[in-house]
Parts: C-alpha cells; sequence; structure tokens
C-alpha cells in the first residue's frame, strides 16, 4: 500500500485524472456493450499511428525551446518524401522506406532552416514554431498544385494539374507496417510492424539521448551555462535538436500515413500539431523536461481515449461529443503545461 | 556643531544572519561623514535602513532607533524619508532611460496645473508644466556646474552625466538635508571625480550634511569632515578624519584576525623559472566584473589568490580564461599559446573552472549528483564511455562507480548517487563541484568564491581538499575569494585586483594595511613583491 501510494505521488496529475477517466470509459464500455476487442484493436492501431510524431516532441523539449509547435515543417519534409516514392511508382515496403529516406534527407535540410529561424527568436520559440507551421502549411498548399508531379494517381482526374487533396496509398506502400506480422488474439487484431517500427523509433531517441551528442543537449536544456563551461556550443546543440525533431516529424507522417492508407495534403498538416504536444504533455512531461516514457504512456492514454470514446460516449449521450472533448483534453493539456512552466523554471 | 541625524544602536539580521551589531552614527549639520568598509561590512544596509527601503521591514525591520533633530522617526518607506529630507544617490542608477533628463529630475515630484478634467476627477489628472519643470531642472543642472541638456533622453548619456542627473534630482528636492551618495566616483574619471567633490564642498556650505561612501579611501580623506569605518557590521572606528591616515583606515577596515591552517610541505619548491601559465594584458568584458589589463606569471603547483572589492573585476579573470565571457590579450599555457574564448579548449588542456554561480553555472540543479559529477567528463574526454552498435553511449556503470568513488572521498552527504542536487546543502553542493573538477584531472583549477554560503564546517572540508587536490596531485589552483582571511590562510600569494587590473601582489603575511591600500587600488609598487 506504501508503495502504491509512493508510486502515485510520482505520477503526473493529469496524467492521473485522465488515466482514471479511461477506465472508467471501460467500465461504461462494457456495461453499453460496445464489443472492447475492436476498440483495443483501434487504439493499437492509433497509438503506434500518432506514437513517432509524439516522439519528435521529445529533442526540442530537451534542449529547452519547448515542444515543437512546429511539427508541419517536419510534415510538409515527410509528405515531399512521401509523393516523389510514389511518382516513381514504388510499392511495399520498398516505397515505405525509399519515402523514408528521401524525408529525412529532405527534413535534415529544411530542418536547418528552421533551427536557424529558432535560434534567432531565443525564448519565443513555441510561438513562432506554431506561426512557422501556419506559413509553411500555406505555402506549401500553392506549391501542391505547382510541383510537377505527374503520376495520374496523385493529379487531379481533371485537368491532369496538381495534387489532389488526399492520396489513396492503397498501390503504394499503404499498411505496410500494419500487415507486417500482423495477428489477432481474441478478436484484438495486432499490428505488429507498426509497433515494433514505433518502438525502434523509441529506441533509436533513447540511445541518441546517451551520447555525448544527446547529452549536451540534455545539458544545454537543464543549464546552458553549466553546458557551455562543459565545452558544449550550445547554438549548436539546439540546431541539432530541431533538425532532430524535423525528421522525426517527417518519418512520422509516413508511418501515420501508410496506417491510414492515405496521404492528406493542402491543411492537413495543421492538425497533428496540437495532439502530438497534447500526447508527451499527458506523458507526464513538462515544456523543460521530456523522456521516451512520457511519450509512450502519452500516446497510449491520449489515442485510447479518443478511440474508445467516441463509442462509448454516443451510446450514453445524443450526438458527436467526441470531438470536442479531444479538443478540451488537447487544448486544456497544452494550456496547463504553458502556464505550470514559469514555476517549474523557478 | 548641530546634531542633524542620529542613529543608535542599529542592528539587523537577514534571516538570522546578523549583519549589522549596535551601530551608532551621528551626523553635524553642514559636515560630509565618510563611511567606509568591505564588502559586506554593512553600509549599504544601514543606508537602506535610513532610507526606509521596502527591503528591510520585508525582512523584519530592524533594532535601535533613529533621531532626526534630537526626535525620534519611523522611517518606513522611501517616500517618508524623503519628507524628512533625506536624499539618496544610488550606486545603480535609479533613472528611466526613455524619460528626458528633466522627466528625471522632477519624476514623481512634477510641477502641474488645474485643468477642467483634474477638477473633476481629482488631482492625479492634473496638467503638467513642462516649462516651469524645465526650469528647475536647469537651475538644478547649473547648480552642480554641469552644461547638460535639460530635455535629452537619459538612456544615451554618458555615465558620468547620468551620475550628475541623480545628484541634480536630489538637489532639486528643496527641503533636502542630509544627501546620501553612495559610491558616487565608481563610475567617475579622475577630473569628473575633482568636480563631484567641489559639489560635495558647495553643498555643504549650504547646509547640506553628507553621507559619503566610497571604496576610494583617498577621496574620501580628503573630502570627508569625520570617518566612520565599519567592520563585519560594527563599528570598529569613528572620528574626526584628521585623525587617521591612508594605511590606517585601510587596516582597520580590512583587519581580520588570521585563521591558521597548517600547511603541508610541498615535495617540490616552487620556482620562479617554472611557469605553468602566463597572462599578458587580459581583457574580460563581463558585466560588472569588467577586466581592463591582468597581467601575471603563474607558477606550477602554487595556490595563487586572487582578491579585491566586488565589481573590480577579480571574479572577471577565471571567467576570461575559462571561455565564460568574452576575453582579449596573451595567455600562454606551458610555453604555447592558449586560446581564449573556447570552453572546450580549456578543459582540453587541464584548465577547469569553478563557477563563483554554483547554483547558476556550476550545478544542474534538477541532474543526480552522479550526473553533475560525470558529465563534462563525458562531453569534454569521452570518459565513461562504452561502443554500442554504432553509437558511443556513456555508461551508467562506470559513472556510478566513480560518484560512488568521489562521495566517499569527498564526504557528500547524499542519500544515493542518483539524488538531485538542488536537494542538497551548500556545502554538499560545493563538494560535488569539487568532485565534477577533479573528474577533469585538471593543470590548473580556477576555483572562485568556494566557500561563498556554505557553514563553516564545510568551507574547512572545502579549503582542506583544495589543498590536498595542490600537495597531493599536483594541480596548480587559483583561488579567487572576497574573503581575504581565506585567501591568506591557504594561498601561497595573493594577487589584489583594483578597478580591472592588478595592483598588488602580496604574500600572505602583508599586513592588512597593505592588503586595504592594494584593494583601493593605492598601494605603492606593490606590483613586484611576492
Amino acid at each position: 500500500m506504501d508503495k502504491l501510494l509512493e508510486w502515485l505521488k510520482r505520477v503526473d496529475f493529469p496524467t492521473l485524472v485522465i488515466s482514471l477517466f479511461l477506465v472508467a470509459l471501460f467500465f461504461v464500455a462494457i456495461f453499453v456493450e460496445v464489443p472492447i476487442p475492436s476498440l483495443l484493436s483501434d487504439s493499437i492501431r492509433r497509438i503506434g499511428m500518432n506514437g513517432v510524431l509524439v516522439l519528435a516532441m521529445v529533442p526540442t523539449i530537451r534542449v529547452g525551446v519547448g515542444p515543437n509547435f512546429g511539427l508541419p515543417v517536419g510534415i510538409i519534409g515527410g509528405l515531399l518524401g512521401a509523393l516523389i516514392s510514389m511518382q516513381l511508382g514504388l510499392s511495399g515496403f520498398l516505397g515505405f522506406w525509399v519515402a523514408v529516406f528521401l524525408s529525412a534527407a529532405i527534413c535534415v535540410g529544411i530542418g536547418l532552416g528552421y533551427g536557424w529561424l529558432l535560434e534567432k527568436v531565443r525564448g519565443q520559440e513555441m510561438m513562432v514554431g506554431t506561426y512557422m507551421g501556419y506559413s509553411i502549411v500555406a505555402f506549401m498548399s500553392i506549391m501542391w498544385l505547382m510541383l510537377p508531379f505527374t503520376n495520374p494517381d496523385m493529379v487531379w482526374a481533371i485537368g491532369g494539374k496538381g495534387l489532389r487533396y488526399t492520396l489513396t496509398l492503397d498501390k503504394y506502400f499503404g499498411h505496410v507496417l500494419n500487415n507486417f506480422l500482423k495477428f489477432k488474439v481474441g478478436g484484438v487484431e495486432v499490428p505488429t510492424g507498426l509497433i515494433l517500427f514505433f518502438a525502434g523509433a523509441c529506441l533509436l531517441v533513447y540511445l541518441f539521448f546517451r551520447t555525448k551528442v544527446g547529452l549536451a543537449i540534455d545539458l544545454v536544456g537543464q543549464n546552458e551555462k553549466y553546458a557551455i563551461s562543459s565545452g558544449v556550443n550550445p547554438k549548436r546543440a539546439r540546431l541539432v535538436a530541431v533538425v532532430l525533431s524535423t525528421v522525426i516529424a517527417g518519418v512520422g507522417i509516413i508511418v501515420y500515413a501508410q496506417s491510414y492508407g492515405f496521404l492528406q495534403l493542402y491543411q492537413a498538416p495543421l492538425f497533428m500539431t496540437f495532439p502530438a504536444v497534447a500526447s508527451i504533455l499527458i506523458g507526464g512531461a513538462s515544456i523543460r523536461r521530456a523522456n521516451i516514457r512520457n511519450v509512450v504512456i502519452g500516446t497510449v492514454i491520449f489515442q485510447t481515449l479518443l478511440t474508445i470514446s467516441l463509442p462509448v460516449l454516443s451510446q450514453v449521450t445524443r450526438g458527436d461529443v467526441t470531438e470536442v472533448m479531444r479538443l478540451i483534453v488537447s487544448n486544456g493539456m497544452i494550456l496547463y503545461a504553458l502556464t505550470r512552466a514559469p514555476r517549474e523554471a523557478g | 556643531m548641530r546634531v542633524v541625524l542620529e542613529m543608535r544602536n542599529i542592528s539587523k539580521s537577514f534571516y538570522g544572519n546578523q549583519v549589522l551589531k549596535n551601530v551608532n552614527l551621528t551626523l553635524h549639520e553642514g559636515e560630509v561623514h565618510g563611511l567606509v568598509g568591505e564588502n559586506g561590512a554593512g553600509k549599504t544596509t544601514l543606508m537602506n535602513i535610513l532610507f526606509g527601503m521596502p527591503v528591510i521591514h520585508s525582512t523584519g525591520g530592524f533594532e535601535g532607533e533613529i533621531l532626526i533633530d534630537g526626535e525620534r522617526v519611523n522611517i518606513d518607506s522611501p517616500r517618508k524619508a524623503m519628507e524628512y529630507g533625506i536624499g539618496m544617490v544610488h550606486q545603480e542608477f535609479m533613472l528611466i532611460p526613455g524619460f528626458t533628463v528633466t522627466e528625471n529630475i522632477k519624476l514623481n515630484r512634477e510641477i502641474t496645473r488645474e485643468n477642467i478634467l483634474s477638477k473633476v476627477f481629482g488631482k492625479s489628472l492634473r496638467t503638467l508644466d513642462f516649462p516651469a519643470m524645465r526650469e528647475d531642472a536647469k537651475e538644478a543642472i547649473g547648480t552642480i556646474g554641469m552644461s547638460i541638456d535639460e530635455l535629452a533622453v537619459v538612456a544615451g548619456l554618458p555615465v558620468a552625466h547620468k551620475q550628475f542627473i541623480e545628484i541634480a534630482r536630489e538637489i532639486d528636492k528643496k527641503n533636502l538635508r542630509i544627501l546620501v551618495l553612495d559610491e558616487p566616483t565608481a563610475v567617475l574619471s579622475e577630473s569628473e571625480a575633482e568636480r563631484l567633490l567641489d559639489i560635495v564642498r558647495y553643498l555643504t556650505n549650504k547646509g547640506v550634511s553628507i553621507l559619503f561612501i566610497s571604496h576610494r579611501l583617498s577621496e574620501v580623506l580628503k573630502v570627508s569632515d569625520r570617518i566612520t569605518i565599519l567592520r563585519d557590521g560594527a563599528v570598529v572606528d569613528s572620528g574626526p578624519a584628521s585623525k587617521f591616515t591612508l594605511s590606517e583606515i585601510a587596516e582597520k577596515m580590512v583587519g581580520r584576525k588570521l585563521e591558521n591552517l597548517d600547511l603541508p610541505p610541498r615535495t617540490k619548491e616552487l620556482s620562479d623559472e617554472d611557469t605553468i601559465m602566463s597572462i599578458r594584458n587580459l581583457r574580460v568584458y563581463m558585466p560588472g566584473e569588467t577586466v581592463k589589463d591582468f597581467s601575471i606569471d603563474i607558477r606550477r603547483g602554487e595556490i595563487l589568490g586572487i582578491g579585491g572589492l566586488a565589481g573590480h573585476g577579480k571574479l572577471g579573470v577565471a571567467n576570461g580564461i575559462a571561455g565564460m565571457y568574452p576575453a582579449e590579450g596573451e595567455v600562454y599555457l606551458e610555453g604555447k599559446p592558449y586560446k581564449l574564448n573556447d570552453a572546450s579548449y580549456a578543459l582540453r588542456n587541464g584548465v577547469v573552472y569553478l563557477s563563483e554561480d554554483r547554483r547558476g553555472v556550476g550545478l544542474l540543479l534538477d541532474e543526480s549528483v552522479e550526473m553533475n559529477i560525470a558529465a563534462t567528463a563525458i562531453l569534454a574526454f569521452g570518459e565513461f564511455t562504452r561502443r554500442f552498435l554504432f553509437f558511443t553511449l556513456y555508461d551508467r556503470k562506470k559513472i556510478r562507480e566513480h560518484a560512488m568513488e568521489m562521495i566517499r572521498k569527498l564526504d557528500i552527504r547524499c542519500k544515493s548517487p542518483s539524488q538531485i542536487v538542488r536537494r542538497l546543502s551548500g556545502g554538499n553542493q560545493q563538494k560535488v563541484c569539487l568532485a565534477r573538477a577533479f573528474t577533469l584531472k585538471p593543470k590548473i583549477l580556477f576555483v572562485s568564491e568556494p566557500t561563498r554560503g556554505i557553514d563553516v564546517g564545510a568551507k574547512r572540508l572545502v579549503l582542506d581538499y583544495l589543498i590536498e587536490l595542490n600537495r597531493k596531485h599536483g594541480v596548480t589552483i587559483v583561488m579567487t575569494s572576497s574573503e581575504l582571511a581565506e585567501l591568506r590562510s591557504i594561498c601561497d600569494r595573493i594577487a589584489i585586483v583594483a578597478e580591472g587590473r592588478l595592483s598588488a601582489v602580496l604574500p600572505p603575511t602583508a599586513s592588512d594595511a597593505e592588503f586595504g591600500l592594494a584593494m583601493a587600488g593605492e598601494l605603492q609598487g606593490g606590483t613586484h613583491r611576492g
């Protein structure tokens, strides 16, 4: 009992509240006879689908520039990689990996630019990142119409120019990870490849933060002067962190798209940021500290919450309250984290 | 002469730390009263009490009484102090940079006229009478013999002008009777300081009494009628200025009984030929601690002390060498040119620095003890690492082993090596810093204020460990400290910095008077000693 209390004290307050809410929802689900196995299958799929995007928050938080509100910057890089892979007509795992490597390369480039910009606005990164996201999405909305993609599956059927809003990935790399070593237990479908990829990405980031470069990033985030006195160049550390975050975001959107089965262009990248930021915060991170555990816990709680609240709450209440709840949870979580930030800093 | 102000038996503690003990001070009409003392002697606190600063009353007030014209008064806010005719020119400028000279001089005492709105809504909406204010400002500036445009914005003016504007502001207060000048000449050149002293004399002729606080002892001696010397929060001596000589003041200001540490002998004697680092014309741009021109040869194996008053640049030396603040100059390490402004280069060449700002620079407060000890060594030398796949990772096990050893050796009181450093006491935090430094295998260790903010017992341990590093491991140590007694107890020689320059190099056995004079930059021919 003492140990349980001790453990409860260590758990972040919002994490606790939302977890309890989640457990309550599960009980309601049993009560209103919503099929639990399908809920679990959906949850697992969504966890793997969104996890990598949440992981992109870790480097920027740890280097001290806060959650990467400029997530769309990396997402655009990822989309470009995926589009090129499609244009080349690559399918299956080949298409997926080509997309991943291309987007990583593109993201390094734009990440450097984005990092340079953030360095100019030290202390305002979260706000500038948000607007950077809006700007790049608007700019790319024009570019999607202008870029010389010619694959008939990708461009508008009428006119033959400009990319469509939503591209179907069935013929390319849709569901390749989800279907890799997929199996079913007791009605619960487990997308093994997807989970493995998320786990692998987590492991890589974890290992990265135990290297010298990773340690330098940590030191800069915790005490810049200590870092300088340890021979670290803080500007370089911040740049590395931002580039890394951008690359992870690029890879993250490809994982997301293959699981979803569609590539979403135009305004869609804007709606990825807040859920990702909220997830890591729910997992117990603050805007100054984050680790892989926060990513995993946060993604699990947040995505499970979204998955089960829709069928369960639509049974008990009239109309769809899920979307409302998603907004309240994600925006409320961000607000909570921002208000307690100054206290932590002191 | 009539006594204007009397402060009787003033005592004051901050959080149980007594900074003033039964201080008595009397001020006569039209006299200049010099108040001297080292940093931390209690001068500023005494003046804050007189001026009713909130910092005094928010920390529990003070004991004793203040009498003005023989009547007991209760000054509990600066406004009250002003009503009694007390003016103060602060060490830090209290001017609003974006306002004009006139606005600054008349701030909060603006001359106003009635208008319709103010008749309806009250006084605070009255119109400012700029022409009248300008006249007043002009007159005040004229009084002190300056020609500053009263409509100029303060921000762009030279520091000396700002200093004079502060004084003009006080003079403009028509009821001014007592004026406190806190380090008024610190930012002034010699001729400007001369003018300021003229102003002081002019004011006393008009019957204003002046409390003059300065580190420049010769100035104090020159301008004051009487002098009071504070040391460690108590008055050590007080009397007419003619009673004192420069070196007497210096001696009384510094004087402190020596703590005798038995220093173990060296295996190898120090020699002037064996220089580990020579510093030539070092300039360091550290705000508040600027080093203007500092040269010294550091002998291999010695413990060199760097002392001096706060703000004179003693802290800047180590910061500059370690690459924490921009520095210029020629430095040679073991005969080879040494690269400044590169902290990583310093570390790799065995130059290790422990900051005076332990919590701000020296520690990762929310990290574990072991990480604090090891992080810098991992980054600078790749120590405590192992290969894993294509990564080079730091090795928790090796770090733990090393941390345990350091904890045992330095007797760091912590629950476990994974306890976060914020929870440790100041002394233990300093030991963690020392463990970190030792881990870096320094050739030269620059350590600043190693005993600041830690209790007596821990102080002793820290000093003992520094001696052990020096004698057993052959580390050359450069220790910067505000506590002269501490420097004298372990150093082989002590360099005193005054106004950003090396003022003297003294042996620890030099007299109090010599140290006092060196700190004031007034010891003749001191640089060639020791």
